[in-house]
């Protein structure tokens, strides 16, 4: 069993809108948690490549190695060749639409393997080594003859079925076998929490989940009414969203893994399995941008119900139901990946103070109720004490955007987002979508914020916006004040800001580190700043060299366009946890303002 | 059977669970509104998802009182403490069965094994309704049983 697993931009991500897996381009589930995202692992290799547990299939020597997802889809197919033969491996969760589960059962979660060789022949070799409770758990598999393979701990049952034998090695179950052209073989893991638990088919049942499957993502992906640059890529990162929602709730994760590092080797890694409202304006932003109203209706309910009981405080992050995460824990016993320890499981961030957290949620409910519909009362309430907490406390220090742990400051980004609160609420007052605020008293506050950024975050000596108030410090999340509204791009001021952040934070074209702390601590570049910049430049009607920052980001993607927290910028390896929601979400959103700002500059260029 | 006094103390009895589980969403102790939740099954509308379940909570009430006061006229015995039990009962079959099979009876509600196709939908209740906030149970017993209580007092014995 190898130590050194494969790097974190080698793996690609599959689900089913509950879950999701880490598959390498090994074929190995290297991660796997049921039955909801932050649930304890199944697979765990990833975090541990010793004892967290993994279900490989993998070709018996070297070979050549392509994958792909099926197109519009999250199937992933990854091919194996050398000269004797070739195989494709089909990795997917089956989903499909509600009203196709009620003609048969469907377990209630479901992972499916398929092997075809289609060329030649070739010897494979399976090693199914499930360990429960992260890595904690050596279950027992028991044979259940033509039933499968079980494992009952309490009241769960997994059960693992295969289209050829599988042998007991070790802990685990494993299978030696050669595939000649034509031939397939298929496998079907399934977890169930009441009994009496699906034991789905297998043979051509696996071809027409696999049929299914597909059917449903292509639908789901032509909803999209985007068409525009980087198409391709900004579908997968729909896709990628997707797979990070939580469908009975319509929470979305910002990753679906844990303790990823933020740096090979070091202790910055932590949980992400969790709903951050940081991410809700962009979320919302991004959904109805490319048109999937249902999905963003679906997360502003969640918005609404998660945000329910701790009115007029936000918390920082929510599970899928809207709860406290569960508290931060250290798993000691894991060595982490590439050996980057501790292991973490919940998340602390839940007990920081954001104050950027009200201009998120308003800025969500301001795209999701347009120009016209009228919030209902309950949103109303919501959005009056949103006003009125803003209005209270904009003047303190906060975590800000970063969830820096060393101290509270006085951050630029949650005074700008305190005034994207007060601005979005009077301007749905001034359109008779929300009464019952306090009109002179927002727009009073509203004034004092602007005049506070404009004066004490901008710094006169450097010539540009700071991290925070007084500060010299630079900050990509400063490239936000144009994108919320507050200054144009075009504006002396911002492009001396984004000057600054260009000679300080960008290490080389294509990424950009948050602030100067996170690059004094030898962190990765952070994705989505690129993102930010390239949307930042397409803002201020520099569309060429939009593309070209968009593109030399784009090349931190992986062979699957899927994109991580961080990078690299020595090696242009993907650090954090993977795939990063926030980072497509950047992508998403880059895109639309180029596709705008291009759809403008024609319209002027005709006239 | 005292139709007067189940009429009366049903009434009362229903509008102080209804008052304590209201109370108990407004100080935070959990998201579960019952008058919203009976009323999305006639409507999607927020606000009149509320009047609708208002209605329909207490028609609920009522009815379920009867069963209360059915026991109380077959034990012969009718106090607080026998009233608050049954209320404890009661809500402990709501928490552990009724919530848990409202997703296959609720047209607008999602349950655990939804998705990922996404329509507006209500968040499944749970477990003992856990996913409302893990003080739902606390609530929902605390309500029921002052209820019982409350009809097991004041419930005159034909």
């Amino acid at each position: 069993m190898t130590t050194k697993g494969p790097k974190i931009q080698e793996y690609a991500l599959i689900g089913n809108g509950r879950s999701a897996a880490l598959i390498s381009n090994r074929g190995s589930i290297d991660w796997l948690c049921w039955p909801r995202f932050d649930s304890a692992s199944i697979f765990g290799a990833i975090i541990d490549q010793k004892t967290g547990g993994r279900w490989s299939i993998c070709p018996l020597g070297d070979t050549q190695l392509s994958r792909r997802y099926l197109d519009n889809t999250n199937v992933l197919e990854t091919t194996f060749s050398k000269e004797s033969g070739k195989i494709a491996l089909t990795d997917f969760m089956p989903v499909t639409s509600e009203e196709k589960k009620q003609s048969f059962l469907w377990p209630e979660h479901e992972l499916v393997r398929q092997i075809k060789c289609t060329q030649g022949e070739m010897e494979l070799i399976v090693d199914f080594s499930p360990r429960l409770d992260y890595g904690r758990v050596c279950p027992k598999i028991k044979n259940a003859g033509k039933l499968g393979w079980r494992i009952d701990i309490g009241t769960d049952v997994f059960t693992l079925r295969s289209e050829i034998e599988l042998v007991r090695h070790g802990d685990g179950l494993a299978a030696n076998v050669t595939l000649k052209a034509g031939e397939k073989v298929g496998f079907s893991f399934s977890h169930s929490e009441e009994g009496p638990a699906v034991i789905p088919p297998l043979g051509e049942s696996v071809t027409d989940k696999l049929n299914l499957t597909a059917d449903w993502w292509r639908h789901w992906a032509s909803q999209s009414d985007y068409r525009g640059p980087y198409e391709r890529q900004v579908t997968r990162s729909a896709l990628v969203l997707k797979l990070l929602s939580y469908a009975p709730s319509g929470a979305i994760v910002a990753a679906p893994t844990t303790s990823l590092p933020e740096r090979i080797g070091g202790d910055l890694n932590w949980d992400y399995r969790f709903a951050w409202l940081r991410d809700a304006s962009f979320t919302v932003h991004a959904l109805f941008g490319l048109g999937y109203k249902d999905d963003a209706e679906a997360f502003v309910d969640w918005l609404l119900h998660a945000t329910r009981l701790n009115r007029p405080q936000l918390r920082v992050v929510y599970d899928v139901f809207g709860e406290r995460p569960s508290s931060e824990r250290e798993l000691l016993y894991l060595h982490g990946y590439a050996g980057s320890r501790p292991v973490r499981i919940g998340n602390a961030a839940s007990e920081q103070v954001q104050l950027d957290l009200y201009g998120e949620v308003v800025d969500a409910v301001w795209h999701f109720i347009g120009e016209t519909e009228t919030p209902d009362r309950d949103v109303q309430k919501m959005l009056r004490q949103c006003a009125e907490y803003v209005c209270e406390h904009w003047q303190e220090p906060d975590n800000g955007i970063w969830e820096e742990r060393d101290q509270r400051r006085h951050y630029t980004h949650s005074r700008l987002m305190c005034w994207v609160a007060l601005d979005r609420i009077l301007k749905m007052q001034a359109r008779g979508q929300l009464h019952g605020i306090s009109v002179g008293k927002c727009e009073s506050e509203r004034k004092r914020i602007r005049e506070e950024i404009e004066t004490r975050c901008w710094n006169p000596e450097l010539e540009a916006y700071m991290q925070a108030c007084g500060s010299n410090v630079s900050d990509a999340s400063a490239l936000l004040l144009a994108y919320h509204g507050f200054e144009e791009a075009s504006s002396q001021r911002m492009q001396k800001t984004r000057q600054r952040i260009r000679d300080r934070l960008v290490p080389r074209p294509g990424l950009v580190h948050r602030n100067e702390q996170s690059k004094d601590r030898h962190e990765g570049a952070f994705a989505v700043c690129s993102f930010w910049e390239a949307d930042f430049l397409a803002l201020s009607g520099n569309l060429s060299e939009a593309a070209e920052v968009f593109e030399a980001a784009l090349a931190y993607a992986n062979d699957v366009d899927l994109l991580a927290e961080e990078i690299d910028p020595e090696s242009g390896d993907a650090l954090g946890n993977f795939p990063q929601g926030f980072t497509h979400l950047g992508l998403i959103n880059a895109a639309l303002s180029l596709r705008d700002c291009e759809k403008r500059a024609h319209e002027l260029e005709r006239k | 059977m005292n139709w007067t006094s189940w009429l009366l103390w049903g009434f009362v009895s229903t509008v102080v669970l209804t008052s304590i589980l209201a109370g108990s969403q407004g100080i935070g102790m959990t998201r579960m509104n019952i008058p919203y939740l009976l009323g999305t099954i006639f409507t999607p509308s927020r606000d009149k998802a509320k009047f609708i379940g208002f209605f329909l909570h207490f028609a609920n009430g009522w009815i379920f009182s009867l069963i209360y006061v059915a026991t109380f006229q077959v034990l012969q015995k009718s106090t607080w403490w026998l009233g608050a039990e049954i209320g404890l009962v009661h809500a402990t079959f709501v928490l552990t069965v009724a919530l848990p099979v409202l997703p296959a009876l609720h047209p607008r509600m999602a349950n655990e094994q939804y998705g990922p196709t996404v329509v507006r939908q209500l968040e499944p209740p749970g477990f003992l309704g856990l996913h409302y906030g893990i003080r739902t149970p606390i609530s929902v017993l605390i309500a029921h049983a002052i209820f019982g209580g409350i009809l097991g007092a004041f419930y005159t014995l034909k």
